[in-house]
């Protein structure tokens, strides 16, 4: 019923939204349904239907969305999805995040980085394809695994950087973390440690963009929100409620769901009962799509779709976007229960040498061309490394800087002034 | 003839205990230790064997092992039934274990930490700690909250708030705070065994450390009071009661102290709610002066409550103010020099004895 209603709605779209050819899906997948029924292993999983399901998903294009995009690379006239400029500038975003997130391993063994460090290799291309159609005042909400989107927002690789080093010159003054980058400038709104926690931030920042255009009058106002979560993240409460609300009151939002079939050691299949997470768009009102997550142009073809209905207004969609992650889901993760089979199936879908490949079989880019791109993102991450090292550790007075908006939040200490005009509060331990 | 008995029952016990027992022949030294991650799981493993009703639920409990290893190997023992791997539904598989718990059953629900716990509280609160109350008796529910508590290594603001009193304000609710090996063992047995719902705050940093025990501790049957303090350490000059991680700051820096002619007693606290007034008050009574210890936010904390108890108590007793160390009154920054600013250090409880003793001006 509710896939009749949405597919309905979007007949006069050329771009067929919902699959509603779900039918094939179904077919093809057998979940190896144990004695015990939703306590299933990962092993079994693994052995039996999980191959199944693997294969017939992701090496097929079984969704409607690939088979446009296929349609339009198959024609010999030249119809292509991107530009040289585009293409270079997708390459070079891919290549930052790549580059940067192998910089912070090194890091981390290092010493020089230190807590919780989540990486985002092999998801590049959600984060390149999506954000980088957004404008500046357009924001972006994330999990703990936020580098690589701060990045594609704009934030420079030296704030990040610094930001992970714990300096003082970082983006949030080395105060956030790994987990929590924000930008004020480049409307990067976190960085969220808890899953799920991102998306009603998310929803609330859609919302002021639609109050600004109705309350406040701001009549130009289209500023859209994304909101990037992983699989784990569409088994919580907060993602429910959200679907439901942006729907109900049209927000300008686009829900990413990175499918990457893994929240530390849970595999998606054993942790929810329905794993087409496009699915639950509908059935609060609004599409859901599915993409291959490894392919940028596929990615970049169905935000374009989405991130226009959201700015005409006509309220919020679901993208599901399957990927993976190359490496565990921290550095603290000795990552064993990933099948080996697996990650060397999406280790050869690479987002990166897809779009190598694209660019160089269409010819809009030269090998020598790409070779630059790289020697150059290469030089910008030592640069952010180094000056990362250099910079200073934050000073002992900002321990109790920022906690309040408010300077006065501290209220009046026994000399009868402000806490906060006093030299000495800020220095040292505080004594509580 | 009681030797003899108690034999058959440390040989009975020994069979079931063998993994800890196997483990310890790897630390070959005379004196027996433990890490506290071993000790919490071998109390889980000998609950789970010795009641068929106790069962495990959490993230990564079981196939991943834990997410921080406690519950290595059970997934192994007693199977999927008995180790449930959730979604991340905190607020979904609190209530789950809750409801289990009005029926009978006997959860530990793991949080990956106290933080995440937030997203159930209401659980925790309305559903666990007041049911009892709420049903007259009727509805008892012998549920238990573990997980690791406080600030660990540069994670963050986020993953770094200490929970101890926010818990220990609510009354249905029992909140203990182990230290060391023996503390973990003895106090998750008896949460375990205990008819209430139960708060166990562990802490991430003490996991891997190792500490001697006793074979009374090895034992199966071995369970600590729920409500007793521990007095680690006996002194006459000034009390410093302190729980988890921060135990161990006190002791050293008692040993610190008495390079300075102060002979201070350390307190370690085990139990939040019901707090141990009485210890608490014996010892000021002897010492007359009184330093609290905790990582967590210093207004309204664990503190300020044996602050109060003890002006309400002991007051007479009393020769100077009582000395009050917590974290700094900010959420946890991240760059690592900030943070271990935000956490009481060994200088600081050093400081504030001597303070507490006119020795020094602050």
């Amino acid at each position: 019923m509710a896939t009749a209603f949405s597919a309905a709605k979007f007949t006069a779209q050329p771009f067929p939204l919902n699959p509603a050819s779900t039918t094939s899906h179904d077919s093809s997948i057998v979940f190896a349904k144990p004695t015990s029924l939703f306590l299933g292993s990962t092993r079994k999983l693994r052995l039996t239907s999980y191959s199944k399901f693997n294969l017939s998903r992701r090496s097929g294009t079984v969704d409607a969305v690939s088979d446009v995009v296929k349609q339009k690379k198959s024609k010999s006239s030249p119809s292509l999805l991107i530009t040289k400029e585009e293409g270079l500038e997708l390459y070079e975003d891919l290549v930052l995040g790549r580059a940067f997130e192998d910089m912070c391993a090194q890091m981390y063994y290092r010493g020089k980085m230190f807590g919780f460090v989540h990486l985002y290799n092999g998801q590049e291309a959600v984060s390149t394809g999506f954000i980088k159609l957004l404008k500046q005042q357009d924001s972006v909400v994330s999990t703990y695994r936020d580098h690589v989107h701060a990045l594609s927002k704009g934030v420079p690789a030296r704030a990040v950087m610094s930001e992970l080093f714990g300096k003082t010159t970082g983006c949030c003054r080395g105060q956030g973390g790994s987990m929590h980058m924000f930008s004020r400038e480049h409307n990067v709104l976190g960085g969220f440690a808890f899953i799920g926690e991102g998306i009603p931030v998310a929803t609330g920042a859609a919302f002021t963009s639609k109050y600004k255009r109705e309350v406040l009058k701001e009549a130009d106002c289209d500023h859209v929100t994304l909101a990037f979560f992983g699989d784990g993240t569409c088994n919580n409460g907060q993602f429910f409620e959200c679907l439901n609300m942006a729907a109900l009151w049209k927000l300008p939002i686009v829900f990413v769901v990175e499918n990457n079939l893994w929240a530390i050691g849970m595999s998606h299949l054993r942790a929810t009962s329905d794993p087409h997470i496009y699915k639950k768009g509908p059935a609060f009102g609004m599409p859901g799509i599915h993409v291959d997550g490894m392919d940028v142009l596929k990615v970049r073809e169905v935000a374009k779709e989405a991130i226009g209905r959201a700015r005409r207004g006509e309220g919020p969609t679901l993208v599901e976007c399957e990927t993976y992650r190359f490496r565990g889901h921290s550095l603290a993760d000795p990552d064993e229960l990933r099948d080996p089979a697996e990650k060397a199936h999406y280790a050869a879908r690479d987002p990166i040498t897809a779009l190598k490949k694209y660019l160089i079989e269409n010819s809009l880019a030269s090998e020598a061309e790409l070779k630059t791109i790289e020697k150059k993102i290469d030089e910008v991450v030592e640069d952010a490394v180094e000056f990362a090292d250099e910079s200073p550790v934050p000073a002992r007075s900002q321990l109790l800087e920022n906690v309040f908006a408010d300077p006065k939040g501290f209220g009046i200490g026994p000399d009868g002034r402000y806490r906060c005009e006093d030299p000495k509060f800020t220095e040292g331990t505080a004594h509580v | 003839m009681l030797g003899i008995a108690r034999q058959k029952m440390l040989e009975q016990s020994s069979k079931k205990i063998r993994p800890a027992v196997s483990m310890l022949r790897n630390y070959s030294s005379a004196a027996k230790e433990m890490t506290v991650r071993t000790a919490l799981n071998s109390a889980l493993d000998e609950e789970m064997s010795a009641d068929s009703k106790v069962f495990l639920m959490g993230e990564e409990v079981g196939e991943y092992q834990g997410a921080y290893k406690i519950t290595k190997g059970l997934l192994d023992k007693y199977g999927p039934e008995r180790v449930l791997d959730t979604p991340i539904t905190e607020a979904g598989f609190t209530g789950i274990a809750v409801g289990a718990a009005y029926y009978g059953l006997k959860p530990v629900v793991e949080f990956m930490t106290f933080n995440f716990s937030m997203q159930a509280i209401d659980h925790i609160i309305n559903s666990a700690a007041k049911s009892n109350y709420m049903s007259a008796g009727q509805i008892s529910v012998p549920i238990v909250f573990r997980g690791p508590n406080g600030a660990a290594a540069g994670v963050g603001a986020q993953h770094s708030q200490c929970y101890a009193a926010w818990y220990a304000t609510c009354p249905g609710l029992k909140v203990l705070t182990p230290y060391n090996s023996e503390d973990a063992r003895g106090l998750l047995k008896a949460a375990i065994r205990d008819p209430d719902p139960v708060v166990f705050l562990e802490n991430e940093l003490l996991y891997g450390e190792s500490f001697p025990i006793s074979d009374e501790v090895l034992d199966s049957s071995f369970c600590l009071p729920i409500g007793k303090a521990k007095i680690e350490r006996k002194g006459k000059h000034v009390t410093i009661a302190a729980y988890s991680k921060m135990v161990g700051y006190s002791l050293k820096a008692a040993e610190i102290l008495e390079k300075d002619g102060i002979d201070a007693e350390v307190i370690n606290l085990r139990s939040i709610r019901p707090l141990d007034r009485s210890t608490i008050n014996d010892s000021v009574r002897k010492t007359n002066r009184l330093v609290t210890v905790e990582e967590a936010f210093p207004q309204h904390g664990v503190g300020a409550e044996i602050c109060a108890c003890v002006v309400e108590e002991s007051f007479a007793y009393l020769d100077a103010p009582v000395e009050r160390i917590a974290g700094a009154d900010v959420p946890m920054p991240y760059a690592a020099n900030l943070e271990r600013m935000a956490v009481p250090q060994v200088e600081d409880i050093v400081r504030a004895a001597k303070r507490a003793c006119y020795r020094s001006v602050p």
